[in-house]
């Protein structure tokens, strides 16, 4: 099984230890993985500006790059959604890279069906960010909306990390305003409605704010830096951001 | 730039308690329909049938049409057919003259108030005295609803207590609400704004107007074809009072609110009230058949639009909605702004989708009220993929020159970054450069992540240069 790394474009520029995280973790579960250089970005930013057909050469770049490999994995929920589920629309075929695109939960979770991270330790208590399109999109966890038994692949995974406590704030999936584009066009809303997710993610009485997705961390930190209100956690200390990939691949 | 929903929204979020208080209000009704919808197993399956059933229907519309007509006009009913609001107001006029009516008493109806008939009657010199307790308090604020279920909850009672009393309720009907409530003394009663007080008094003032109306006029929730008969979902019984006492009753339908039978009904029925207030059921579904005798019973079913959206691709599906508020509920965007935010009298997302329907240069405002947070499409009762259709939406809008020119700026630089690798990693190489910019550059007013955010810091190294020096292991 041949695995292909996707590090979305504003992973690459401001998270790099994310994707780095992903690597070491694939590797150090025995994937043969692969980072094919010539990658940028989903066209997400785009789609979501009203601009999805600016970015059809990208979305067969994409293909291009990555339909040799068995799977694409990326440490980013809401880039492997738009891929997978955005790109044929954009381009009117089916893309072979679209339909093998995977976020690294979904990956771990499903396809290596991961029971055991030899090594993982997190000595913290983490509030889980259930972002909406890993919820609602790829179905990382059960949307609350819907009368399903109830199930999170990411708490599952994070629960293989030794010392983690892993708590999940009230509204459970509500979204955090981060929404690419929404968060420049509605600045006062965006804003708001991230104070509201930061709080009660706080109110869990969590160190860390943990997600799938680095954008809506980045939203949320963003907030917390810019200082307009009193983002403590009850330990006393500024409320912290990490990547899942990050707290999975702790022992590595 | 910023859209007018943006705009109005900076405004209403400028009073922190009052969000948290409608957003909260709201949650709630959400957080109630979640538990109602977890304790029915079938939950899922009644969504899908649902969806199922309306897709059906509204793909046969011209046949369940004739069918109503048939079966209502059977039963003894007037059907008549209005292919735009203009046609509607006069064909409502004309009932009126003909029955020489001076006051008419009205059920709630989103569809009257997309053809604006209050105006319209008030222009041709009739009284019309809204007779849901929330439509009633806007009516007499002259302000319009705020949501399409719970039209007023944006108004305190305080705000209330004293437009009663500007209009005159306190000092008509304030004693027989203190009285019905077994209290001599309306003065405390009033200085507290007591909510069942003014409850009362507005009980007592619309029973006045259901006593002297010629006419009540409803809306319908469903139009039963296999029936001819017409349901109303209310809880505070209005429509049945409205239609109890004048002898004429005209009620109002859009196309799109026909159902097959009686089978349909029930899983409408069961979806309704849970979604919309998390209620297993509305306290009044009321049945209309029949005129009452001597009476007459005019069914006005009206198109304004609806027949050309059946032909829509994309935006058919906006027919299944049966306007039970839910995705305005869950909405987070909605909770924080407030229906006032909107352009189109129907907010939230399916509000969005009705707006661009109807005109879009008045609406196209709307889309960007959205976080593609697909909330919506996961409790709509009939499924309506209304997330989706925003973000179609949204592609479109350059076409009808209503892009915002720095989105499509920033869109067009990325188009040319990100197809080309090359200039993507020099690119790369070169941002953390901009964390060295100072604040005061990047702070400014035109970048509005600003506003709210510092500026997120590039990596002294991208994962790509990483890669390329070996230093990914």
């Amino acid at each position: 099984m041949k695995v292909g790394l996707f590090v979305p474009c504003y992973v690459d520029a401001l998270y790099p230890q994310v994707g780095v995280a992903a690597y070491k973790l694939l590797k150090s579960l025995g994937v043969d993985v692969e980072y094919p250089e010539k990658q940028t970005c989903c066209g997400q930013p785009m789609g979501n500006a009203g601009f999805q057909n600016k970015s059809e050469k990208l979305v067969e770049n994409y293909d291009e790059l990555f339909k040799a490999y068995d799977y694409v994995v990326a440490p980013s929920a809401s880039c492997a959604a738009y891929v997978r589920f955005f790109h044929p629309n954009i381009v009117n075929h089916e893309c072979q890279a679209a339909a093998k695109t995977m976020d690294i939960v979904e990956f771990l979770h499903d396809v290596l069906k991961v029971t055991a991270i030899p090594g993982a330790k997190f000595p913290h208590k983490v509030s889980l960010h259930n972002s909406c399109h890993g919820v609602r999109e790829l179905g990382l966890s059960s949307p609350t909306e819907r009368s399903v038994p109830r199930f999170n692949k990411i708490k599952d995974l994070l629960q293989l990390v030794e010392g983690i406590e892993v708590m999940e704030p009230e509204r459970a999936d509500e979204c955090c305003g981060f929404g690419g584009m929404f968060a420049i066009e509605e600045p006062d809303v965006s804003a708001r409605m991230g104070k509201d997710k930061l709080a009660r993610h706080i109110a869990t009485g969590a160190e860390f704010i943990t997600g799938p997705d680095s954008s809506c961390l980045m939203h949320m930190q963003g907030l917390v830096k810019k200082g307009q209100g009193d983002y403590t956690s009850k330990a006393g200390r500024p409320i912290e951001f990490i990547h899942v990939v990050q707290i999975l691949a702790s022992g590595l | 730039m910023s859209t007018k929903h943006a705009i109005q929204a900076e405004k209403f979020l400028q009073n922190p308690d009052k969000v948290a208080r409608h957003d909260q209000t709201f949650w709630s009704v959400r957080a109630k329909r979640d538990v109602l919808a977890y304790q029915l197993e079938e939950w899922e399956q009644l969504r899908e049938s649902a969806s199922q059933i309306k897709k059906h229907t509204v793909t046969h519309l011209a046949d369940y049409l004739d069918q109503f007509e048939a079966n209502a006009t059977k039963n003894g009913a007037i059907v008549h057919w209005a292919k735009d609001a203009d046609e509607y107001n006069e064909i409502v006029m004309e009932i009126m003259r003909k029955h020489n009516v001076k006051k008419v008493v009205k059920g709630k109806s989103m569809l009257t108030e997309e053809c604006h008939l209050n105006e319209n009657l008030f222009k041709n010199g009739i009284d019309v005295v809204e007779t849901d307790l929330g439509e009633r308090i806007l009516q007499l604020m002259n302000l319009p609803p705020s949501h399409i279920i719970m039209p007023a909850i944006h108004i305190t009672r305080e705000q209330v207590k004293e437009n009663f009393a500007e209009k005159g309720l306190l000092e008509k009907n304030g004693a027989q609400g203190a009285w019905s409530m077994g209290v001599a003394d309306k003065t405390e009663l009033e200085a507290k704004a007591d909510p069942t007080y003014l409850t009362r008094c507005a009980r007592y003032h619309l029973r006045d107007n259901f006593m002297e109306a010629e006419c009540g006029m409803t809306g319908a929730n469903f139009g039963v074809a296999s029936t001819g008969e017409i349901v109303v979902c209310t809880n505070e019984g209005n429509a049945d009072m409205s239609t109890s006492i004048p002898k004429l009753h005209i009620a109002s339908i859009g196309l799109e609110k026909i159902i097959p039978n009686y089978d349909a009904m029930g899983v409408f029925q069961r979806l309704l009230a849970r979604h919309g207030t998390g209620q297993a059921t509305t306290v009044y579904t009321s049945h209309f058949k029949k005129p009452r005798p001597d009476g007459e019973f005019h069914i006005i079913l009206v198109d304004n639009g609806r027949s050309s959206i059946l032909s829509n691709e994309d935006h058919w599906q906006t027919l299944k909605c049966m306007r039970c508020g839910a995705c305005m509920n869950t909405c987070p965007v909605y909770r924080r702004s407030m229906g006032y935010s909107y352009t189109y009298f129907i907010p939230g997302p399916i509000g969005v989708n009705l707006g661009m329907l109807k005109n879009k240069d008045a609406n196209y405002h709307n889309c960007s009220a959205c976080s593609l947070c697909c909330s919506c499409d996961n409790v709509c009762p009939v499924k309506v993929d209304l997330s989706t259709q925003i973000y179609k939406w949204r592609q479109e809008l350059d076409s009808f020159g209503h892009a915002d020119p720095m989105k499509k700026a920033m869109s067009q630089g990325m188009k040319v970054m990100f197809e080309n690798p090359g200039l993507y990693t020099t690119a790369l190489k070169f941002a953390p450069l901009a964390n060295h910019m100072p604040s005061f550059l990047t702070d400014i007013k035109l970048n509005a992540w600003c506003k709210h955010h510092t500026m997120p810091e590039f990596a002294k190294e991208s994962f790509h240069s990483l890669w390329k020096k070996g230093k990914v292991k």
